[in-house]
This record gives structure tokens, C-alpha cells and sequence, in this order.
């Protein structure tokens, strides 16, 4: 990993020396012990503080809408910046589905591939121990780094089988009790918004839990306003969600979002065969349809 | 949490598309059809406008079932918008049930322009189908703070 670590600074500096990028994104060392924390390189002289590591959880691409966000009156002659992205599988799978969403310009970013050996689980006040690795990434079908510009080589995670195991076991419960499930995890929430900052789908200038006309969810504190805000959230994720834990980790009252966003990501690639960063579909699978997509779901009134 | 909807009237609210299911509940008035008054519709412009959070926010709000119609594939109005919006319910329906909420409650249906007699079975169906349902609505806004800020 120190070696990896090694080769990215190296990489980093040289672009930075060929003015090939203005902004690097990747990780500092964090301000406790076991943790890191997203670092923007400026200059070649910032590089320095980079580090690879196995705590950098977050998923960088959740940055990128904001630094490619034109100026409200920009310069003549305004160019979108060059950005460099340390990117794990995740991150990555992230950034192809924001160039598919356009959010991002591909030709003016720089994927630096790293190998991933999988995370730790965010730090909530405990230490953690070297070895808890995340359960996203436990389960990670996809450690490689897709498209990456410059690969940095190392020891990498194999493949998980994926399989979705945890949904299914949910899935098999009786419809009272998944209600009862989802909602026990749901009242933990707190309201801070903390999974919507740090997913990299939430890009939107105004989120509808924002929005005052119409107000879809009240800021009340009342556990229907929370259901609705979380369904509504969740449900903002179908065929986008890179399964990256970006949400979990940043949770601050440790709900198990994933069990839900999952679920979506099942039925994205068991109904119409789209893993969102991986799959090559021209656009995003909501955004799509063919003639022959399943009708299982629809009410027939004649049907005896 | 909820009382359960077993004795009272469920309500159901009808998301229409304006050129077929709009017009197809519009005939089966003209017919002089009979079908439950428990629906209230909406219309909207096509089946493909109906955002997922309309439907969670009309369970919010005291609807026992919703149910969204618009025109069969290949009728559209706009030409795709009830196939982009196929796509959206069937992974909708998968997710909701998923959660926990019944099936019966969010249903999703075709009912073109001359299907007067259609629209009359489909809301018949619905009807049935919600007030057949032994379970408590779910996402139950509590009425004290409904009450203060009406």
C-alpha cells in the first residue's frame, strides 16, 4: 500500500509538472489516528500531503459536480478545470455514471486507478481496528477501477460473488415485518442530511427535501416526514447506486441504508440488466426503455 | 401505530394521464357506468409525470391505495412517456413492496381511450382490493401536527 501510495505521488507531481491538471482530488491524513479525510492538491507542492491509505472510505466522485459548477457570470473564455481524481472501483464507477448524467465533463478528468484492498468501516469515535474492513466493500463486485487514464499497480481485492444475499434473506421475511424493519432503522435518523452530502448521485442544486413549493417533506420532526424524505432518497438511486457505503459511513446514527438502496440495484440488474458504472448503457436506465420491458407489475382489471 | 382501514371507506387516489385514462373515466361517466366512489383523480398530462413522490406522498397523506393509469405501450401521446414511465413503476412497485407496503395499494394499470368499461373494473378492482386488506395504512402522518399546520 506504501508503495501504491509511492506511485500515485510520483504520478500526482507529473501531472502537476506538465500542467496537465489545476486540482487533484485524493486524501490527507485525517485529524485522528486511522482515518484520512478528503485533500483538494493544488500545486505540486501540495502533493505532499496526499496519502493512500486504508481508511480513505469517501467517495471522491461526490465532489466532482461542484468543482466542474459553472460561475454564475464566468470570464470570457471560461474552460472547465482539469481535475485529477485518486479514484477506487467505486469512485470510478461513480464518475462514468456522472459523465452519463452530465455532470461531469470526461475529457477534462484524469482517473488515477488506485488498487483497492478494501476499506475500514468509517471511525465513530472508537477506534478501529486495521483489519474492519467496510461491508461494502466486503461485498465489492467491482475492486478494479474502471477507465482509469494512469493505473497505479498493487495488491487489489478480488471480486466479491455479489449475489445479493442480504436482500434476499430481507426479502423472505412477511411484508409486517419488513415494514416494522425498515421503519425501526428509519426512526434512528436525525435529519442531517450527512447520506445526501456525501453520495456522489446527490448532485441536485435544490434537493426536493429542500423544496418550500411544493413542500414534499416537512422539516418537522415527525417519523412519516423522515419515511418520506428516506423513500424519496432511496428511491432517487434506482439504476444510479454504486453500492460505495458513501451514505452509510457518513451516517452519524449508523443506519443500514445500503439494505434498502440494495435493493434497487437488484432490480436494476435483474429487470432491465443495468449495473449503474459498469453495464455501457447509452443513458441512464431510468432514462431509457425498450418495447419489450416486463409488464408483470401491471393491474389488469379483466384478468379473471 | 394506525387505525386499521377494515370499517371505514378506503380512499383512492387515480393518477390519469389526460389523453387516455382521463378520457376512458370520462366515457365511463358519459356510459353512466357505475363504479365505488372512493376514487379521487388527478389528471395529469401523461403517465410518465407521475413522480414516484407523488404516490409516496399521497400514502402520507391519507390515501389508502393510489393507483396511476395512463395509455397502453405504444399509444402515447408523446410517444415514449408511458414506456420511460413503465420502467420507473415496475422498479417502484418492487421497491414498495419491498419496504413492506402492500402491493394492493400501489397499483399501476392501461386504460386507453374507449375503455370506458375498463376504467369501471379497474377501480372496482382496486377498491376491492384495499378494503380485502387486514393491515394498517403505513406511512401515517400523525393528525396533531396535520391539525396545526392545516
Amino acid at each position: 500500500m506504501q508503495d501504491a501510495e509511492k506511485k500515485m505521488k510520483t504520478a500526482a507531481k507529473k501531472l502537476f509538472d506538465d500542467k496537465k491538471v489545476d486540482v487533484i482530488v485524493g486524501f490527507r491524513k485525517g485529524s485522528r489516528a486511522n482515518s484520512s479525510r478528503p485533500y483538494f492538491a493544488r500545486s505540486a507542492a501540495d502533493v505532499e500531503n496526499l496519502v493512500w491509505n486504508g481508511f480513505c472510505t469517501a467517495n471522491l466522485a461526490a465532489f466532482l459536480p461542484g468543482l466542474f459548477e459553472k460561475p454564475a457570470r464566468p470570464e470570457d473564455g471560461y474552460k472547465p478545470p482539469r481535475i485529477a481524481v485518486i479514484a477506487k472501483g467505486c469512485d470510478s464507477r461513480s464518475v462514468a455514471g456522472l459523465v452519463k448524467e452530465n455532470q461531469v465533463p470526461r475529457a477534462n478528468v484524469i482517473v488515477i486507478g488506485m488498487p483497492c484492498n478494501g476499506m475500514t468501516a468509517a471511525v465513530k469515535g472508537a477506534q478501529v481496528k486495521k483489519d474492519e474492513i467496510g461491508r461494502a466493500c466486503l461485498e465489492c463486485v467491482s475492486p478494479m477501477v474502471k477507465d482509469a487514464d494512469i493505473s497505479i499497480t498493487g495488491e487489489s481485492r478480488k471480486p466479491a460473488k455479489g449475489g445479493y444475499a442480504r436482500v434476499k434473506a430481507f426479502a423472505a421475511k412477511s411484508s409486517e415485518e419488513r415494514w416494522k424493519a425498515f421503519v425501526k432503522e428509519i426512526a434512528k435518523c436525525i435529519r442531517c442530511n450527512a447520506c445526501r452530502e456525501a453520495c456522489p448521485n446527490c448532485y441536485c442544486k435544490v434537493c426536493f427535501a429542500d423544496q418550500k413549493k411544493p413542500a414534499w417533506v416537512s422539516p418537522a420532526n415527525e417519523l412519516s416526514e423522515t419515511i418520506a424524505f428516506h423513500m424519496g432518497r432511496m428511491f432517487h438511486q434506482a439504476g444510479r447506486c454504486v453500492e460505495c457505503d458513501a451514505c452509510v459511513n457518513a451516517c452519524p446514527m449508523g443506519i443500514d441504508l445500503r439494505l434498502f438502496t440494495q435493493k434497487l440495484a437488484q432490480d436494476a440488474h435483474d429487470l432491465f440488466g443495468s449495473v449503474p458504472g459498469i453495464s455501457g448503457d447509452e443513458a441512464p436506465m431510468l432514462n431509457m426503455f425498450k418495447q419489450d420491458d416486463s409488464e408483470c407489475f401491471i393491474t389488469d382489471p379483466e384478468e379473471k | 401505530m394506525a387505525k386499521p382501514t377494515n370499517n371505514s371507506e378506503p380512499t383512492i387516489v387515480a393518477f390519469l394521464c389526460n389523453w387516455c385514462s382521463y378520457a376512458g373515466a370520462d366515457l365511463a361517466g358519459v356510459n353512466r357506468m357505475q363504479y365505488p366512489a372512493n376514487v379521487r383523480v388527478i389528471r395529469v398530462p401523461c403517465s410518465g409525470r407521475v413522480d414516484p413522490l407523488y404516490i409516496i406522498k399521497a400514502l402520507q397523506e391519507g390515501a389508502d391505495g393510489v393507483v396511476v393509469s395512463g395509455c397502453h405501450p405504444g399509444d402515447c401521446h408523446y410517444i415514449s412517456g408511458n414506456l420511460v414511465a413503465r420502467r420507473k413503476f415496475a422498479m417502484l412497485k418492487s421497491f414498495l413492496e419491498y419496504l413492506g407496503i402492500e402491493p394492493e395499494r400501489v397499483q399501476f394499470s392501461w386504460v386507453s381511450a374507449s375503455e370506458g368499461g375498463r376504467f369501471a373494473s379497474l377501480i372496482e378492482k382496486v377498491v376491492d382490493d384495499v378494503r380485502k386488506l387486514r393491515t394498517p395504512r403505513k406511512i401515517v402522518k400523525e393528525e396533531t401536527i396535520t391539525a396545526n399546520v392545516r
